[in-house]
């Protein structure tokens, strides 16, 4: 079990997913930076939490409601759960992404740790939930089936241990790090080209010393 | 991604700067001078009598928008921040590494070899544009020649205090020639430069190379925030309470490549002429508002440039360097590299 004090949040997991590195420099080094996606992102989800919690005939809606599980040490806010009418009627989280639905497990992982979260805080069972994808304007449906759940709970483990750590692990650079918006705070290449010793500094002086882009230098 | 925002300089005394929704809005008495959005901007500098409302101070330090207030000659008063960003872990190993004797010689070394490889590469590069006879060939290239030797000493010192003196001796050489880095202006006799003096500027060009010094300093303490270092806990520049080392350790690399040649070219190509100085009674040396505004403008023009960064071999701005050279400092700091890697300028 955790304490309260040692609950990290949901988003970390999506960051986990997407990349090692910029989980760590989000969470443990504490750099932030915007790109598009980021601000769009984070626009989204400001309209999602901030309206108010509405009742329907169907049942209620729970707008940015703050959710976290001591067992998994995760702490979140859902966008949306649905209430549905009815004494054994389901719960529902609904997530809003800004894009369209993607190849890896990341927003499936992210609803599914705010159900985990909600089973803990209700005592009962959810089985499935919603992410709505504003680029298709479409709903998808997540069932919460055992392989999401362990996925689920054994990124949280890694979260916390790479957490735990403090420390960042090097990058693997790849594609995925043109739309990453830490590209400049990461030098994701900079490792590589240091271990292959393509720079080194003495050299480059020694270069510099010698350069015969300087033809007027007399002495040295 | 952090790309290279903008700097807002607000240089109209009696301006007031209001918050609405994710916009700034600057007003001066009932006048609306102009309206812009926060997220494009990386930091706000007020000049002199400029007030701002706490609405927008708050959503600055949220935005990470840092806030700083200048006096209207633009000496640094007090910056506005919020939280203290970054991780912890990272600034006990600054904090550890600048108590290592022998840490602090090797990259204070490194840093002082490449501002003196950078101040020789500016003599240099006005050398090498000056015909057979220009008289001012001469000293740039005996002034070159010493500073190549400088950074030859440097490599041998075994000392901070040593790297401290033949940093001194190097400046004294660089600003022993820097008169001829001037074009034979119109009003040349009005910007001859003597000796290098910060308080007060005795000069035009002393004045020119301090206010660009501080809008530097400024840059430097914001990058050093952003990459989530303390800018107070230098290396070559030893603590004192509210001495910001570690953004004066990082502007050493780049003063001649950003300040000092940005502020030649606007004296060469006549941005600012000596009627734009006035001369206190006490031979002090200021800018009038409009050399004010035209050296701001200029300094954000060339922060636009691009150049590709010599280490990490990849296109970006001159406005990015400070930020990327900061972020090598935490990443050499937090162990993913062995050494600090300095901006070399390849003239």
């Amino acid at each position: 079990m955790f304490s309260e004090d040692n609950l990290l949040p949901i988003s970390a997991l999506q960051h986990l997913l997407y990349c090692d590195r910029q989980c760590a420099l989000i969470h443990v080094e504490r750099l932030w930076a915007e790109n598009r996606f980021t601000a769009e992102g984070g626009i989204l989800h400001r309209r999602a939490h901030s309206g108010k919690s509405d009742t329907r005939p169907a049942g209620r809606s729970a707008r940015g409601l703050p959710v976290r599980s001591l067992t998994l040490g995760l702490f979140g806010v859902a966008d949306v759960v649905r209430y549905e009418k009815g004494a054994d009627a389901p719960i529902v989280p609904v997530e809003y992404k800004r894009g369209r639905p993607k190849k890896n497990d990341c927003d499936r992982v992210q609803l599914c740790a705010q159900a985990l979260c909600l089973e803990e805080m209700h005592g009962r069972d959810l089985p499935f939930g919603e992410i709505f994808y504003g680029k298709t304007k479409r709903r998808v449906r997540v069932e919460f089936t055992p392989d999401l759940r362990r996925t689920t709970i054994d990124a949280t483990a890694r979260l916390h241990d790479l957490v735990r750590s403090g420390r960042t692990p090097p990058a693997d650079p790849g594609p995925k790090c043109d739309r990453c918006s830490l590209r400049e705070l990461c030098l994701p290449r900079l490792g590589g080209r240091v271990a292959r010793k393509a720079y080194s500094f003495d050299r480059e002086i020694d270069a510099l010393l010698a350069s015969p882009s300087f033809p007027g230098e007399t002495s040295s | 991604m952090k790309t290279h925002l903008n700097t807002l300089y607000i240089t109209t005394q009696g301006a007031y700067l209001g918050r609405q929704g994710e916009a700034v809005v600057v007003r001066c008495g009932k006048q609306t001078l102009g309206h812009l959005p926060l997220h494009n901007l990386a930091g706000i500098v007020c000049f002199g009598r400029v007030g701002c409302s706490p609405a927008l101070l708050g959503a600055c330090a949220e935005k990470g928008v840092a806030v700083s207030l200048l006096t209207e000659r633009g000496r640094f008063l007090a910056s506005v921040r919020g939280f203290t960003s970054g991780n912890v872990l990272l600034r006990r190993a600054q904090y550890k590494i600048a108590d290592d004797p022998g840490v602090v010689l090797d990259v204070s070394r490194r840093i002082v070899m490449a501002k003196v490889a950078n101040s020789r590469s500016v003599l240099l590069r006005t050398a090498r544009d000056c015909d057979a006879d220009d008289p001012r060939g001469a000293p740039l290239d005996s002034a070159a020649g010493r500073l190549g030797a400088s950074i030859h000493e440097l490599r041998q010192a075994d000392a901070v205090n040593k790297v401290r003196g033949l940093e001194g001796e190097a400046a004294t050489h660089y600003f022993g020639a820097f008169d001829a880095l001037l074009s034979p202006v119109p009003d040349r006799d009005a910007f001859r430069f003597v000796r290098r003096s910060r308080r007060p500027p005795l000069d035009p060009i002393n004045a020119l190379i301090s206010f660009l010094y501080t809008l530097l300093l400024h840059d430097a303490r914001s990058a050093c925030e952003s990459v989530g270092l303390d800018p107070a806990v230098g290396f070559l520049h030893a603590d004192r309470p509210g001495k910001p080392s570690l953004a004066l350790d990082l502007i050493e690399e780049v003063r001649a490549f950003l300040a000092d040649r940005l502020a030649f070219s606007l004296i060469n190509r006549r941005q600012v002429a000596a009627g734009g100085f006035v001369v206190r009674d006490n031979g002090a040396v200021e800018m009038d508002d409009g050399t004010r505004k035209v050296v701001l403008a200029a300094y954000q023009q060339r922060k636009r440039d691009t150049i590709t960064h010599p280490v990490l071999d990849e296109a970006t701005t001159v406005g990015m360097l400070l930020h990327l050279q900061a972020a090598l400092m935490a990443r050499w700091i937090r162990g993913d590299i062995d050494a600090y890697p300095p901006f070399l300028w390849k003239g």
